[in-house]
């Protein structure tokens, strides 16, 4: 996603320009098959008629996205009347990634801030300790945190201990556990491009805002921020995105009571109690979601790419 | 408050280390209040680091600063009534430059509308008023180095400093820029100091100038006390060209020194505190100071023999040679064609100079 | 009298934001790393240093499980790794080198489809895909879903290096009467062979820890190491689980330093 605007980075040279197509012909077959007509291939599904033990049965079938939006049948005696739960938990969902994705970002930018301003020998490093957790099996990393945050976890171990509190503090099977695994999980995602837009930036401007009489803070705020605004969003949006979908730390962290979208398209695929249609739209639904913040993100890198030229 | 002669910027006994490195090895120096003063010499000299010591960019290691009487150096930049022309120019490239003039003034209190309003008002002194809502990629380098100039100028500061602004700009930008910040400096009263490297531009713009090697002041004066006078023997190289040559000085005789070339040739010139008979030192003679000959003159006149002459456009520099003695670099105006003559290579010739031409070099 | 230094770029607080976001990432994996060594049965009392846990991965009742699920991973995760890894290094290969041509940017685009895509989208996608095709689940169908995903990750290091390297080398080579293909596999290959070994590394990284994708496409009968540890971690986190925990994230790391140190590795100089 931080390609440049020519996709895929500089052309270096045309060499092996006459045999591209050959090379390129088993990426295509692989991808094409298996990323690309997949997704067409779900868009039916979610049009089709569910199987009582799961899979589908090839009939048309608007049964999925009644199901997600309305209470009743559409074509029913009633007037249809709107389905919440679903709704709400793609609400849920947005506002719960939104938050991760805060929470992120405030700590995020100062720790992206600070390593880029290390002497340059030494960023690499920092970079590469920011880095490696995301390397680790997201599962355990998952795992971990439920182990430190339990009842009777360390934390709460440590936190007594010491004498800040009585009894443990109740973290796990919250929101707020939720937010902390997706921010956990995705951390580096902010940093590094934070990181990389810090790094380009040209301190003269912040002597110069020095200069004419701008303390730190106001320094921040309308000379840094602006000039680094389009990594800040590069970073808010690689860590909403995943975050939106995620199944892991919602799973894991949030307990039943705090379904997000992950948890409930994977419920519809598991053993006989699935839906198969209906998990096949929510995940277009996710999907379009999706597209349609990277469509607006992209649009908005082109104009500064323009503006910039 | 500042009276004619008062001074706008004090630095007392000002040391700068990093580390074990000095950059600044004690300098002091007086700015005047409404003067056009260039700190002059090459790169690593210390000039830029004063500079940013005196805009509080630099802390300072020992010593102080004072502008107008009041000490500086513990105050951060922002309050400072002090505004920097940086090398790059360094405006702000998200704002638009009616924006970047009137920041300034928006951190010193003034509302939007007031800062925008007066923004405006430099940026027709500046003659870039029709760019006002242009963003500062979309301008000229020249038109850029304006923008930078209207936004220090803008919140009236007491001094301005100047980091080599101009370096960037083609050559006749350049000539025409250096006129105008002389004459921008002389309308507005305010205190420039300027840095640079280009000691053709610093004689041309200032009124005093400080030339610096080194992390040391050499010597500071006026351009044309600088140039006709210099002190020691970097001066007398940095600035302007100049024959340098290794003497002894054989007598002392009234005032005058009698200095040996080698060679045997000799030459008489007016002596300097310090230098006594038996010293080795340095001399120096300005190319344009001397004129060729074919037979001896009642000036200082010497021997020697054309090597080569290379044509300047205004001029012609002819480099002759002393039998068992140095070389000389004559300078010779291209003004009066007709009447001058143009000694070939080869041809035995007199290199000739007056009294006072030749200075002798405090080291 | 001396200044104190006006730091231009030091702003209160962010180092102790830095330090403290540094904290948080580590904290949980070394206290997994902790209790696993813990002697006690119960993970909540701890009892002193012990490798028991490990012993009981490798022998206890459920290491069948484990080392199956183990032996499945790896297995596939080399397989993928290779694949991906050599598809990957082709389609660069025409990206980087094939000059400007219509479909170059649809091509990266491509690539880099399963990295803008939710997981669980890909997942639920793939798993339709198997079942249109009535294609049993099991190692065959996690070995495929795998491959696809792991292209753009093996994509990356391999193009960025491909991209630093000059082309003047095959230049000179075919200059000399290389052809094409001597001039790629004599030439450019060995160049690139760091960033290749480094693609190789995370798609296998990437390969063993993926959880959501495999979970969907594995069908009943089996297991891989990260299916398995969900599975049992279900039933209640237990020592055993934070011991293979450990071995994991141990061997995450220390492939993934390997990665990096080799990606730096300069060869053409």
């Amino acid at each position: 996603m931080a390609a440049g605007a020519t996709g895929g980075g500089s052309i270096a040279s045309d060499t092996y320009a006459e045999t591209r197509n050959w090379l390129l012909m088993p990426a295509w077959l692989i991808l094409a098959v298996l990323s690309l007509a997949p997704v067409f291939l779900m868009l039916i599904y979610s049009f089709l008629t569910k199987e009582f033990r799961g899979g589908v049965i090839w009939e048309f079938s608007l049964a999925a996205y009644d199901q997600f939006f309305f209470d009743r049948g559409l074509f029913g005696d009633e007037p249809p009347k709107i389905e919440w739960t679903y709704i709400t938990i793609f609400w849920r969902s947005i506002w719960q990634a939104g938050a991760a994705t805060l929470l992120s970002l405030v700590i995020g930018f100062p720790t992206a801030y600070y390593i880029a301003t290390r002497p340059a020998h030494v960023r690499p490093i920092w970079v590469f300790l920011i880095t490696i957790p995301y390397w680790v099996n997201l599962l355990i990393r998952t795992v971990s945190m439920k182990f430190l945050l339990r009842d009777q976890g360390p934390l709460n171990d440590l936190l007594i201990s010491i004498g800040l509190i009585d009894s443990p503090i109740h973290i796990v099977n919250t929101d707020f556990a939720v937010q902390l695994g997706l921010f956990y999980s995705y951390l580096p995602f902010m940093v590094l491009p934070i990181y990389a837009a810090v790094e380009r930036y040209n301190f003269a401007l912040s002597e110069a805002a020095a200069d004419l009489y701008a303390n730190k803070w106001v320094t921040l705020r309308r000379v840094l921020l602006p000039s680094v605004k389009s990594g800040v969003i590069a970073g808010c949006i690689l860590v909403f995105v995943p975050s939106l979908g995620s199944f892991l730390a919602p799973d894991l962290l949030g307990g039943a009571k705090n379904l997000m979208i992950g948890s409930l398209i994977e419920e519809q695929f598991k053993g006989n109690a699935g839906n198969w249609p209906f998990g096949a739209a929510a995940s277009m639904i996710l999907l379009t979601m999706v597209l349609i913040i990277l469509m607006i993100f992209a649009r908005q890198q082109a104009k500064a790419q323009k503006a910039e030229g | 408050m500042s009276a004619e002669h008062s001074i706008a910027i004090d630095v007392k006994d000002a040391v700068k280390r990093y580390g074990s490195f000095t950059a600044l090895k004690k300098i002091s120096l007086s700015i005047m209040d409404n003067e056009f003063f260039t700190l002059l010499g090459p790169s690593g000299c210390g000039k830029t680091t004063l500079l940013r010591m005196i805009a509080g960019f630099e802390d300072v290691t020992e010593g102080d600063i004072f502008l107008y009487g009041q000490e500086i150096a513990n105050l951060p930049p922002y309050q400072r009534p002090v505004n920097t022309v940086f090398q790059s120019y360094a405006l702000f490239p998200h704002m638009t430059i009616l924006e970047n003039v009137g920041f300034g003034l928006e951190m010193r209190g003034k509302s939007k509308a007031d800062a925008r309003k007066r923004a405006g008002e430099m940026l027709e002194i500046v003659q870039l008023s029709q760019f006002s809502q242009r963003k500062p990629s979309q301008l000229s380098g020249g038109q850029q180095q304006r923008v930078a100039l209207a936004r220090a100028l803008a919140p009236q500061p007491k001094v301005l400093l100047l980091d080599e602004p101009l370096s960037a700009l083609d050559l006749k930008l350049r000539k025409a820029m250096q006129l105008e910040l002389k004459h921008l400096q002389r309308e507005t009263g305010i205190t420039f100091i300027f840095v640079t490297h280009d000691q053709e531009e610093a004689l041309t713009m200032s009124d005093r100038i400080a030339v610096m090697s080194a992390g040391e002041l050499q010597q500071l004066g006026a351009a044309r006390d600088i140039y006709e006078s210099p002190r020691n023997m970097f001066v007398a190289d940095f600035i302007g060209e100049t024959n340098l040559l290794e003497v002894s000085v054989d007598q002392v005789v009234n005032g005058r020194a009698i200095c040996h070339l080698g060679g045997g040739h000799e030459l008489t010139c007016n002596q300097v505190d310090g230098i006594d008979v038996g010293s080795k030192v340095h001399m120096s003679v300005r190319p344009e100071r001397l004129f060729i000959s074919q037979e001896p003159t009642e000036s200082e006149s010497l021997k020697g023999r054309v090597l080569d002459n290379v044509f300047v456009g205004t001029d012609i520099t002819t480099i002759i040679d002393l039998a068992d003695g140095p070389n000389f670099t004559v300078r010779t105006s291209n003004s009066d064609r007709g009447n001058k003559r143009i000694f070939e290579p080869g041809n035995e010739v007199y290199v000739n100079m007056e009294l006072g031409a030749a200075r002798l070099l405090v080291d | 009298m001396a200044s104190r230094r006006y730091e231009i770029k030091a702003y209160t607080g962010f180092k102790t934001i830095t330090l403290l976001c540094l904290f948080v990432l580590y904290a949980p994996l070394v206290v997994v790393t902790v209790y696993s060594f813990n002697a006690s049965k119960s993970i909540t009392i701890w009892e002193g240093l012990s490798l028991r846990w490990y012993a009981d991965v490798f022998v206890g009742p459920e290491s069948e499980t484990f080392k199956l699920a183990a032996r499945n991973s790896f297995l596939i995760a080399i397989i993928a790794a290779t694949v991906s890894t050599t598809v990957a290094t082709l389609a660069s290969t025409a990206i980087v080198r094939g000059g400007q041509f219509k479909l170059r940017t649809v091509s990266f685009g491509l690539i880099s489809l399963p990295l803008m895509v939710p997981e669980i989208v890909t997942a639920v996608a793939t798993l339709i895909f198997f079942n249109s095709i009535a294609l049993e689940r099991g190692l065959l169908t996690i070995l495929v879903a795998h491959i696809a995903f792991c292209i753009p990750f093996a994509y990356l290091p391999i193009s960025a290096r491909m991209q630093g390297i000059e082309d003047s080398y095959e230049q000179a080579a075919m200059d000399l009467y290389a052809t094409r293909r001597q001039a790629f596999t004599k030439i450019l290959l060995p160049l690139m062979m760091p960033g290749i070994i480094s693609g190789f590394l995370l798609a296998f990284i990437v390969s063993l820890d993926d959880f959501i994708i495999t979970n969907f496409v594995k069908g009943a009968g089996v297991e891989t190491l990260p299916t398995a540890i969900f599975g049992a971690v279900k039933q209640g986190i237990k020592p055993n689980i934070m011991a293979i925990s450990t071995m994991l994230l141990s061997v995450s790391i220390i492939f993934v330093t390997i990665s990096y140190f080799v990606s730096k590795a300069d060869n053409t100089k």
